[in-house]
């Protein structure tokens, strides 16, 4: 394993769906690699710094709207 | 060994209380963290409001709505066709409740339905932007030039708020063809075949690009959260 096969794979091995195998020659790669060390690191850690993350407000005036169409289309069925 | 520790400390109410406190590079994590969302009446209230109990619908809107406007929002990119596709979906899912036959969560079944009304707005807006199964890159151009640390908590030199703004503006500047499977996959929470399901795309098609969406997001955020960006 060399970096360019960390960096094909670093995807796949921070989700945990690589065979045993593969993980054994990327962590080998790591111990003797410092720059593949922080990328997995920080691909990591930008994951999770993603992760359900509200990076949108949701505007009351929006949220109003949605209510009001929801209870007209609801009416409109139940007739 | 390896075994690199990284302090994961709260960036904003709720946005990181749920994760997992330390990562080791050595232990890879395949486990998806749970989602704030997921309760465990979800399919008590989806029977209920099957039977054509209205109070039980609200509450699923009530409970999902915001997220709901988030996922349509990084989509479009476009508030007005982030509220019409949040308002169809939601208004579809009221319809289809009978089709609705709970082999998956309620919750995921709502995100498809309004995966699909934003990527159909989107591809309105700029239809020679998202693709379908065509390669979009070659690898060469997510070989990183130079690797810095990013130290050894790069949220905390940074207010919540702050935060906020560079993952918002980092994450707008993916292309829809990344963006849409990184939502999907990555905020979402969706499994793969739910997402290349959601995007009309093949499963090898999203692991490919959310490689490369991972990859560019960690480089764009390398210009902010670099040791020697913020003192």
């Amino acid at each position: 394993m060399n970096c360019n096969g960390v960096i094909r794979h670093v995807s796949s091995y921070i989700d945990g769906e690589l065979e045993a195998t593969v993980v054994e020659e990327i962590e080998l790669h790591m111990r003797q690699c410092r720059d593949c060390t922080i990328l997995v690191q920080q691909t990591r850690l930008t994951v999770h710094l993603y992760y359900d993350s509200d990076l949108v407000d949701f505007p009351a005036d929006v949220q109003a709207r949605l209510h009001k169409t929801l209870r007209k289309k609801i009416r409109e069925e139940r007739k | 060994m390896y075994c690199v520790t990284l302090a994961v400390q709260s960036i904003q109410p709720g946005l990181l209380a749920n994760l997992v406190k330390t990562l080791t590079l050595s232990t890879p994590n395949p486990h998806r963290l749970p989602s704030k969302v997921a309760r465990e009446d979800e399919h008590l209230l989806v029977a209920a409001a099957k039977s054509g109990d209205i109070t039980a619908f609200e509450e699923l809107v009530n409970r999902y709505e915001r997220k709901i406007f988030r996922l349509t929002m990084n989509i479009t990119r476009n508030r007005e066709d982030a509220e019409d596709a949040m308002q169809d979906a939601f208004m579809k899912a009221y319809s289809h409740l009978d089709k609705f036959h709970e082999d998956s969560r309620f919750y995921t079944w709502l995100v498809r339905i309004a995966a699909n009304e934003a990527l159909m707005r989107l591809r309105k807006r700029r239809p020679n932007q998202v693709s379908l199964d065509e390669p979009i890159e070659g690898e060469d151009d997510f070989i990183p030039q130079q690797i810095q640390d990013w130290g050894p908590s790069p949220e905390q030199r940074y207010a919540q708020t702050e935060m906020r703004d560079i993952l918002r503006a980092v994450i707008e500047e993916l292309s829809p063809d990344f963006r849409v499977v990184f939502v999907l996959r990555d905020v979402e929470g969706l499994s793969t075949g739910e997402t290349a399901e959601a995007v009309g795309i093949s499963e090898a098609a999203v692991k490919s690009r959310l490689l490369r969406a991972r990859l560019k997001l960690r480089q764009k955020l390398d210009r902010h959260l670099r040791q020697d960006g913020k003192h």
